[in-house]
Formats: structure tokens, C-alpha cells, sequence
């Protein structure tokens, strides 16, 4: 509860212009519908996650969204241009990272910037991105010589280089490593800081919690919740969870009977107490101390955005 | 001019990979020269009565040029553009304002700009250091030049554009090349060859720029190839024109 003021909220979203509006999307591959009438909107300045298992439909509706593929049906309109229609003049103001793309790999990241820079209208000085992104020492290295953490990051630089309104970020963090990963989600919160939408797709549901102001929730090419990750996590009114195991026989009646535990289950050696309230974890750990219960392992458990998928869809995110 | 915005930079770079590549070096501006030096250390460039009084080389050099052609137009040029397709490159180019047109344009003034250069150091190194007799025009064989690699490059570029994947466009590229270049005569005299081939071989377009190089060389004018010209420029413009339809950034 104390955290709610952390959030803050568009002064009046309905005052704010769309930077995406996505109605009634429908993209078809012969008999398999990719995506199926999704319908949503993101906010300027937003961070907006797409999530979902790999298959669901994210990546067809973010290329639909950037232009590169055209809708069965639907409307799509980016920055109030349609993406097809006026797919040059998106271009000029989107920065675009794609799961999978690539460069030649003999380019030197330099000439991959000064040649990007080129091709827009407008463009900023690349060389104090490459200073941001800790590329400043990489800047003659040819392509092939660097890293996969190095080329997502010559990736970031060029959807930057033309200095967008909004940013693209299709499985940004796949093919990382934890610690890569962790500071290209600091990368993303400091590009929304400099005023631009951030639109992204993840099937990492940590991610999408992390970073996003809201996310859409996709599987098999239906949008099944939008919202806020806090909010979509409330709205499972699960409470938290303590879990602990034990040796030989627990009798669970003392537990039971304390205020705010709503429910104990054992499997094996395995003790899970559901509840809420503040005093839930001190309580029940007072209740084992004082009746002497040999209790290893004790941990807490919250919900996340994959209980909230596992709610919504009946199934697991990595089955 | 919006639509050619990034061209100057683009031209830069392309050339700057292209001659990164060393196998792309080895195949324009070094394989020939090579083949010249061989073909001098073993028959020399003395006159043959054989040739008509002209010298191995004198008859060679022409072929060799047309050979550089052939690799850069039809293998070269495909190859990488179905690699930068297949791996995505073409993909990242796709999500600027960079133009198609401006792209290709880019791409193909680079492989020209290489053909002209492999060529060139083959006549210098001929001329210079093994006195082939140039009995031609410049100008006349520039054009020659010209016609034969746009020819060829629009024919490679038509390959990417229907090959599934970089694997294939290799391939066929290849295999196409190879006959290509000993039924044309490029490398081995079109004399020794029987009836037969020399009937097949006026279907192939690189005959044509043999034919039509080795007669620019010895000082035909270019009213004396009405029949190399005309295929020539039918192919390139034809092959130009399916090119375009059939290029695709993905």
C-alpha cells in the first residue's frame, strides 16, 4: 500500500495524445490467425510492454504497429500516421531494434552510426550515445569482433541515432546474460526519462514488471489484460505466501488459527501458509518459534505478472 | 532530394566493405591479373600465325576481362545480397528512410565501380608489362565494359531477387558461372571448341561480351557488334527491370 505514491499517474490520459492506437488488429498467416482483434492504445511517454509465451503474436503486432507488415484488418495508427500510408514519414521519427537483424560484419560500429545518421532528415551526434551505451572504446571495431551484450547495444544506438518520438524494443534482452540484461533495462528507463514512448515486447515477465508503466498481456494472438503489473497483480487478490519445509509430521492447527492466515497446505516436507496483512510473516514465524518447530528453508512468496498469466490463461509461461 | 538522402555516405561504406572482403579482393582485382601472368610465363605474347600473327595475351586479355565480369556481376553481387537479406542486414536498412532505389543504386555503382577497377589494372599490367597490343579505342571499350558488367550485374542482382536463400543464390550462381566461362570463350579459345558448343554458346549472354571486348580491343567499331550490343542491352535492360520487381528487403 505504502508504495502506491511511487506510481504517477498521466495528469489526465484522455488529454494526452496516443502515441500508438492499435484497433481491431487482425494479421493472418493462411488458416493460423498471429493476431487475432487486439485493441489498445499507449501513451506518450509510456513504457509499454507487450508480453506474452513465444508464439503468442508479438512480434506480428509490433510489425504491424512499425509498418512493416500490413493488417488483414484493423487500424493502426502511430503518432497519427498510418503506418503504411505513410511508412517514410514513420520511419523518419521511430527507432526500430528487431530480434533478429543484423549488420555487415566487416562495418566498423562508427560507420554504422555516421551511415545511419545519414539516412534521416534530422540526427543526433552519435558520438555521446556511443559514450552512454559504454561503446566509446568499441567505436573503430568491426562488427564481428564484438560481443552479443556490445551488438545489442550498437542495435540501441542506431534506433536512437535519429533522435524518435517513439522506440521499438522487440526481445530486447533475449541471448543475454542477467547482469547485460539488468543494464539494458536501465537503458530503457533513462530513454523514457528523455521524454520518448517506449514500446516493447517481452516474454520475461520480470522484465515486463520491472520496467513497464503498463502491459498487455497476449496468448494465442488475443490481448487477455491491460493494465499496470501492480494492478494486474492485485486484481488476483492473492495474498502473500510463506513457504517452508519441515521434517516428519507438522500439525498445522496453530497456524490455522492466526489472524490473517486464510489457508495452509502441505505436500511431502513442504508447508505453504497463504495470507495477508502486515504482521503475516512476523506472525507466523513467531507461531513456529514458540512451538518449537524444526522449520528450514522459510521464504516468502509475492504474486507476479506469471501468477497473473497462470490465472489468465490456465497454463504456465515457460510450458 | 529526400528520396537520395544517405546515397554519398552509403557509396562509401559499400565500397569500404567490398574491398574488406578479401575474397571479393582475390575474385576482382587479383585473379585475373594472376591468370595474365601465368598465361605469360607459359605460351608468352609472341606473334602466332596460329592467332593470325597476334600474340597468347593479345587474344587472352579481352577474355580475362570478360571473366572479371562474370564473377562480380553474376556470383559476387548475388551472393552478398541474398547474405544481407538472409541475415537481417537488408532487414535494419529497411527500418530507415533509406530508399530501395537508393540502396541499389549505391550497390550497384560499387560493383561497377570494382568491375572497372579490376579491369583496369588488368589492361595496365598487360599493356605495361607484357606489351599486349591495344589496337582499340578507349572510348569504344569503356562502352563495352560497361554494357557487358551492366549486362551481368543485372542478371546477378535478378538472382538474389529469386533465390530462397544465400545457400541457393551461391549455387546456382556457381554453376551457372563455371560453363559460362569456358563455353564463352572467356578463358579458353571459342576455335577449339567443336560445331556443337559454338552453337550453344551464342546463347550465352557472356559469349556476347567476349565477342564483343576481344573485337573492341583490336579496333572494331561498335557498328561492327550490332548483334553483341543488341543482346547485351536487352539483357541489361531486361534483367534491370526483373531485378526491381523481383528485390525484396526480406
Amino acid at each position: 500500500m505504502g508504495y502506491g505514491s511511487i506510481m504517477t499517474e498521466v495528469a489526465n490520459p484522455e488529454l494526452e495524445p496516443h502515441a500508438v492506437q492499435c484497433e481491431r488488429l487482425v494479421k493472418r498467416y493462411g488458416a493460423l490467425t498471429a493476431v487475432d482483434e487486439v485493441s489498445f492504445d499507449v501513451r506518450a511517454g509510456e513504457i509499454f510492454g507487450l508480453v506474452g509465451p513465444n508464439g503468442a503474436g508479438k512480434t506480428t503486432t509490433i510489425e504491424c504497429i512499425e509498418g512493416f507488415r500490413k493488417p488483414d484488418s484493423g487500424s493502426v495508427r502511430v503518432m497519427g500516421l498510418d503506418p503504411q500510408h505513410d511508412r517514410y514519414e514513420l520511419r523518419e521519427r521511430m527507432g526500430v531494434q528487431f530480434q533478429s537483424a543484423a549488420l555487415p560484419p566487416r562495418i566498423r560500429v562508427e560507420e554504422a552510426l555516421s551511415l545511419f545518421a545519414s539516412f534521416y532528415r534530422t540526427s543526433v551526434d552519435w558520438r555521446p550515445l556511443l559514450v552512454q551505451l559504454a561503446l566509446a572504446d568499441k567505436q573503430r571495431a568491426p562488427l564481428a569482433t564484438l560481443s552479443g551484450g556490445q551488438k545489442q547495444r550498437v542495435f540501441i544506438a542506431l534506433a536512437l541515432v535519429n533522435d524518435p518520438d517513439i522506440v521499438f524494443f522487440d526481445e530486447l534482452t533475449s541471448g543475454l546474460d542477467p547482469q547485460s540484461r539488468r543494464s539494458m533495462w536501465e537503458l530503457v528507463a533513462d530513454i523514457r526519462e528523455r521524454g520518448k514512448t517506449v514500446f516493447l515486447t517481452t516474454h520475461f515477465m520480470e522484465e515486463a514488471e520491472r520496467l513497464c508503466d503498463r502491459v498487455a498481456i497476449m496468448d494465442h494472438g488475443r490481448l487477455v489484460a491491460l493494465d499496470s503489473p501492480r494492478a494486474l497483480i492485485a486484481s488476483l487478490e492473492a495474498g502473500r505466501r510463506v513457504v517452508f519445509q519441515v521434517d516428519g509430521a507438522f500439525d498445522d492447527a496453530a497456524l490455522r488459527a492466526l489472524p490473517g492466515v486464510t489457508a495452509v497446505e502441505q505436500t511431502g516436507e513442504r508447508v505453504t501458509v497463504s495470507g495477508e496483512g502486515d504482521r503475516f510473516l512476523s506472525s507466523v514465524a513467531g507461531s513456529l518459534e514458540s512451538g518449537g518447530v524444526a522449520f528450514r528453508d522459510l521464504r516468502t512468496e509475492q504474486p507476479n505478472l506469471e501468477d497473473v498469466f497462470l490465472v489468465l490463461t490456465g497454463k504456465k509461461m515457460r510450458e | 532530394m529526400p528520396k537520395l538522402r544517405g546515397l554519398s555516405r552509403l557509396l562509401i561504406v559499400q565500397a569500404r566493405l567490398f574491398l574488406r572482403e578479401p575474397l571479393a579482393v582475390f575474385f576482382t582485382l587479383l585473379m585475373a591479373p594472376m591468370l595474365l601472368v601465368l598465361m605469360g610465363f607459359i605460351f608468352g605474347n609472341e606473334p602466332d600465325p596460329l592467332l593470325s600473327g597476334r600474340g597468347a595475351l593479345d587474344v587472352g586479355l579481352p577474355g580475362y576481362a570478360a571473366m572479371v565480369i562474370g564473377i562480380v556481376g553474376l556470383v559476387a553481387s548475388a551472393v552478398e545480397t541474398s547474405t544481407r537479406r538472409e541475415t537481417g542486414v537488408l532487414r535494419r536498412f529497411r527500418a530507415s528512410p533509406l530508399r530501395p532505389l537508393t540502396y541499389i543504386m549505391a550497390d550497384v555503382t560499387v560493383y561497377f565501380g570494382m568491375t572497372m577497377l579490376g579491369v583496369g589494372l588488368l589492361f595496365l599490367l598487360g599493356t605495361v608489362a607484357y606489351g599486349v597490343r591495344f589496337g582499340g579505342n578507349p572510348g569504344t571499350v569503356f562502352v563495352g565494359v560497361f554494357l557487358s558488367t551492366g549486362a551481368m550485374l543485372s542478371l546477378g542482382y535478378l538472382l538474389a531477387g529469386l533465390a530462397p536463400n544465400a545457400r541457393v543464390a551461391t549455387l546456382v550462381g556457381n554453376v551457372t558461372l563455371y560453363p559460362m566461362l569456358v563455353l564463352s570463350g572467356a578463358v579458353v579459345p571459342m576455335q577449339v571448341m567443336p560445331e556443337g558448343v559454338q552453337s550453344v554458346a551464342r546463347f550465352i549472354p557472356l559469349t556476347h561480351a567476349v565477342r564483343l571486348l576481344r573485337g573492341l580491343w583490336t579496333g572494331d567499331a561498335l557498328s561492327a557488334h550490332p548483334v553483341e550490343l543488341a543482346v547485351l542491352a536487352g539483357v541489361m535492360l531486361a534483367g534491370t527491370a526483373l531485378a526491381a520487381w523481383t528485390f525484396r528487403w526480406e
